[in-house]
């Protein structure tokens, strides 16, 4: 029972949607693990506010509820608290900035050397991917198109409206670099594990640079509206 | 494994340091013609210029480009 539950956390990753869940999917690189532990480090003093600010309110309601205080005061103004309480809320949010600036401008690195280069462009509604780095031609890309698998199709174990015929692999522990266009309506590339979501754009190549730190399915959905079968685009990656 | 795999592709261009690479791409494609032109169909400093451009452009945008300067309608200083 309990050995049994603590094998199942290590061996299996979150990282697709659970029903329920509350938390982020396990990060599967740095760019992700440190999104992660950005929002729990300013969650932290989130809460710390939100205890002081009601705790605050709460004891003037109780203290000052009519029936135990009828004879209300008449404090007009009081210039240190004022001082004070307007200092420090400003103060704390320039703290609170400093990581998420650092994470920010990290995540804008440009890695100089990848190691491989994946297109994605975006069709309604399905992905096709693209490898060209090896072509001795124009013509000879390795290029396929990956769509949702439908749930009559399913067999048993896949995940709903999450699978998708062909899934893009990609080395693990490598630089890559994921460049997202699209065909026809605006779509965004998303993968939830690896801290990516680009919006595509027909006409405009964006470029992703990420490095996988562990091996694994991915699964991602498109997140921006592109019509009818929006909310059945995916884009999982092993 | 018995040889190492090397894996090689477009390296980032400092001329272009933003998420968009559209004119990474096309640049690449004006510089492969480009040095088509100067040097002739075969030689191989050309090759690299061809390698950047196929990895980072759509394979559609390339048939599309190769119409077009067959056609002569071209827009780039080729």
């Amino acid at each position: 029972m309990i050995v049994r539950e603590w094998l199942f956390l290590t061996m299996a990753a979150c990282d697709a949607a659970e029903p329920w869940q509350l938390g982020f999917q396990d990060a599967a690189t740095p760019m992700m693990q440190g999104i992660i532990d950005l929002q729990h480090n300013i969650f932290f003093f989130l809460i710390l506010i939100l205890l002081f600010v009601l705790q605050i309110l709460v004891r003037a309601l109780w203290h000052f509820h009519y029936q135990k205080n009828p004879v209300p005061q008449r404090i007009v103004h009081g210039t240190t608290i004022e001082i004070l309480r307007t200092i420090f809320p400003s103060i704390i949010p320039m703290f609170i900035a400093i990581p998420p600036f650092a994470l920010l401008y990290s995540m804008d690195e440009v890695v100089v050397d990848q190691a491989i280069t994946i297109k994605a462009i975006g069709h309604k509604w399905y992905r096709t991917y693209e490898y060209s780095d090896y072509n001795s031609s124009d013509e000879q890309s390795l290029t396929f198109d990956s769509y949702t698998i439908p749930e009559d199709d399913l067999e048993l174990g896949q995940s709903r409206l999450l699978e998708v015929d062909n899934r893009v692999v990609v080395p693990a522990k490598t630089h890559l670099h994921i460049i997202v266009t699209s065909a026809d309506v605006l779509h965004s590339w998303v993968v939830h594990s690896s801290g990516v979501k680009c919006d595509v754009v027909p006409g405009r190549l964006n470029q992703i640079s990420i490095s996988v730190q562990r091996e694994g399915v991915y699964y991602g959905q498109c997140s921006e509206i592109c019509g009818m079968n929006h909310a059945f685009t995916r884009a999982p990656e092993t | 494994m018995a040889d190492e795999i090397e894996l090689k592709t477009a390296p980032a261009d400092f001329r272009f340091p933003t998420t968009n690479q559209t004119r990474h791409c096309f640049t690449r494609y004006i510089e492969f013609h480009r040095c088509l032109a100067a040097k002739g169909e075969e030689s191989y400093e050309c090759a690299r210029f061809a390698k950047y451009y196929r990895s980072l452009c759509p394979g559609e945008w390339i048939e599309k480009w190769n119409e077009q300067r067959e056609n002569g309608t071209f827009p780039g200083p080729l």
